[in-house]
């Protein structure tokens, strides 16, 4: 009896710590910013409210919704855009060409060596520290030290045609910020994509030729079609993910200064979570930020039950097998 | 249809000799099996045919052309892989059509061929479905199909029938065998199963380790072994093979083993004893008469160790001091376990190994 008991805490035992850090660092945060979403929390009345938290004396309101559906917020509609542009480009490297990319790595190389090296290439961004990949950056566009600039100017780029800012210009500044994350975010993909490749029976691949297909046909009829949940997959990962993040963004821009808005919003590259922060911990419109954030939270939860529907619980969690 | 000829051909993985010093010539329409353990090098020698592989070294001819450099998709063969590499996320109608999509033919063309070798191979009732939801069988009969509907030149066949039950794997022998000599395609069939082999083909390649043992028709195979691993690998219940001397007495040749002394017809003896006195004597199961009380002089005695019914006929196991023959006999032959008995080996029907080289000597 007693034993059978242990059997049953002891699991529970193991697991405390886990459970604990998952109610601490997520459950926790996410009810916070569901009730501060519907108050007006901010600098000016912190204290006041923080003596107050939830008793009836906080104010439930809709006012910090109204501001971003109703448009009272200038601001919401061009971050909008911009975290459009952001997830639907930056995606399509993390999942299109990614896969191109791990074709040519994992099938078209047929010198193992040479492809272990393209692989470790691209994984370089991945395993370096955020930010020290986020300086390397900074320094590589520097106008006046940096290393593009010379490399330009080497190819024989006249001077004149090269910005006087990199990180500020538009629509050199966009660019960038895709570059930045779809170069780091493009190993997700090719780890998924590379363990499938490797997956699928070189029968198949044979068979193909023999009946006749060439190399760029077998990697357009066979792989690719077989790779189909992983592409899903990668899609979905990282549409997810590409929404809620903002540390490269924030690493090389800065969230703000002076007004609060730091160079991000100059340049174009101010997407919605880093708009959020923004707001949060340079304009202290605690309130303000957690309603942005929900509407995040709110997308990304619909996202999973979507994907979930869409996979299935085993497709989810063993991206990298393929159906045969 | 065309003629394959290997010239000298090699392939080493790294350390691994798959296949060593290759000759094979496969004539036009002829359906030749390669036959050897696991590991032999078949599958390599049939994707060295197909493509795949390119040689280390030696050539591989079509007819006359050197086709060693050769992309697969030139070459217009079909195959059917061990696996049977179906195409997952195709019908089977599109993994039949698939070849010929490649090759760029009409859609009517293709409805037309797809449907005719469906038909053939009796699969016209599956073609919507996926190759997961066919069984083992149905699956053999697509790749088949697949293998067939471009009307290739070679067609090459890995141990297709290896993953079926025996009865359909009785039943899918004579089809396959009897869809090549129809098609009068030149056929190279690859099996460990010597039955499937020596059922199916018009001449039989044996390999061990990468090595040629053999190249002959069925009965030659069976009747002349070359060597020793021909002659234990083909035949079941295999061949008896005995250690032994060859020792003359008084002009007579005799072949002496620990366990017992038998004589060899006049003739035989002399011409092997001027090649080699060390032996391994070879008799086959039904080559040894079992007999019962006095018999001819030159006979073995010994006795009933274990009996097999099998059916058809007995599998009698007889001691002759430490040696275990194997002796198929009548099957209305009554024995015991323990009666002491007399086995007379067909002279004419014997086998004699060199023990050093393993080959056959007559
Ligand atoms: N791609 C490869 N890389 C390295 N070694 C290989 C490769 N393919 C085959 N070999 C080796 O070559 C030898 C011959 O293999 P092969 O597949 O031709 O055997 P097989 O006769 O078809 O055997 P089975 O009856 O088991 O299919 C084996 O020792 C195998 O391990
Ligand atoms: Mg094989």
């Amino acid at each position: 009896m007693a034993r059978s008991i242990g059997r049953r805490l002891l699991p529970l035992l193991f697991l405390a710590p886990m459970l604990l850090m998952i109610a601490l660092a997520w459950v926790s945060p996410l009810v916070l910013t569901v009730y501060l979403g519907f108050t007006d929390l901010s600098i000016k009345n912190f204290l006041a409210f923080v003596k107050d938290f939830f008793t009836d004396k906080v104010s439930i309101t809709l006012d910090n919704f109204r501001r971003i559906f109703y448009a009272e917020d200038p601001y919401v509609g061009e971050t909008l855009r911009v975290t459009v542009l952001y997830v639907v480009s930056v995606l399509s490297i993390n999942a299109i060409y990614a896969l191109a990319l791990s074709i040519a790595i994992a099938y078209f190389t047929k010198n193992e060596l040479l492809s272990m090296i393209l692989r470790v290439t691209w994984l370089l961004p991945r395993i370096t520290p955020g930010i020290i990949y986020a300086l390397m950056w900074i320094w590589f566009i520097d106008p006046k030290y940096g290393l593009l600039n010379e490399m330009l100017r080497l190819m024989g780029v006249p001077d004149s045609w090269l910005p006087d800012s990199w990180l500020l210009r538009k629509p050199y500044s966009q660019m960038l910020m895709i570059m930045i994350n779809g170069y780091v975010g493009a190993s997700f993909g090719m780890i998924v994509y590379t363990a499938a490749i490797k997956s699928i029976p070189p029968d198949l691949v044979n068979a193909a030729l023999v009946d006749g297909a060439s190399e760029f046909q077998v990697a357009r009829r066979i792989i690719i079609p077989l790779l189909k949940w992983p592409i899903l997959f990668v899609t979905a990962w990282q549409t997810l993910s590409l929404l809620s993040s903002y540390e490269y963004i924030l690493m090389v821009w800065g969230a703000g200064s002076g007004q609060g808005y730091g160079i991000a919003r100059s340049a174009g590259v101010m997407v919605w979570s880093l708009y959020s922060y923004t707001k949060a911990f340079a304009e202290h419109l605690y309130g303000y930020a957690s309603a942005l954030s929900l509407i995040l939270v709110a997308i990304g939860l619909a996202l999973i039950i979507l994907y979930f529907k869409i996979f299935g619980f085993r497709r989810l969690m063993e991206p990298s097998r393929v159906e045969v | 249809m065309v003629r394959v000829t290997l010239d000298n051909v090699s392939k080493f993985f790294g350390k691994v000799k798959a296949v060593v010093d290759l000759n094979l010539e496969i004539r036009d329409g002829e359906f030749v099996a390669l036959l050897g353990p696991s590991g032999c090098g078949k599958t390599t020698t049939l994707l060295m045919v197909a493509g795949i592989y390119k040689p280390t070294r030696g050539r591989i001819l079509f007819d006359d052309e050197d086709v060693t450099d050769l992309p697969p998709k030139d070459r217009n063969i079909g195959m059917v892989f061990q696996s049977y590499a179906l195409y997952p996320h195709m019908t089977v109608y599109d993994n039949i059509a698939f070849p010929l999509k490649l090759k760029k033919v009409p859609r009517q063309e293709i409805d037309r061929k797809v449907k005719e070798v469906a038909k053939l191979l009796q699969i016209d009732e599956l073609l919507d479905r996926k190759p997961a939801q066919l069984s083992g069988g149905q699956r053999q009969r697509v790749a088949l199909g697949r293998a067939l509907v471009k009307e290739p030149d070679v067609l090459l066949l890995d141990e297709p029938l290896s993953n079926l039950d025996a009865k359909l794997r009785i039943l899918m022998r004579a089809e396959i065998k009897r869809l090549q000599k129809e098609l009068g395609i030149t056929t190279i069939y690859v099996t460990h199963d010597q039955v499937e082999a020596m059922s199916m083909a018009d001449k039989i390649a044996v390999m061990n380790k990468g090595r040629l043992q053999q190249y002959a028709d069925p009965q030659t195979l069976y009747n002349k072994p070359a060597n020793l691993f021909v002659a234990g690998f083909i035949g079941s219940p295999p061949m008896n093979l005995v250690e032994g001397n060859i020792v003359e007495e008084n002009g007579t040749y005799y072949f002496v083993s620990s366990s017992f002394k038998y004589r060899l017809p006049s003739g035989v003896g002399e011409l092997i004893a001027s090649e080699t006195s060390s032996v391994i004597l070879g008799v086959r199961p039904e080559d040894i008469k079992i007999v019962l009380g006095d018999g001819d002089d030159n006979v073995i005695s010994g006795t009933v160790y274990v009996v097999e019914p099998l059916g058809r006929d007995l599998l009698v196991n007889v001691k002759v001091g430490e040696t275990l023959f194997k002796i198929l006999a009548p099957a209305d032959l009554k024995l015991e376990p323990g009666q002491s008995i007399l086995l007379a080996p067909n002279e004419k029907r014997i086998h004699l190994f060199d023990r050093k080289t393993g080959r056959a000597v007559i």
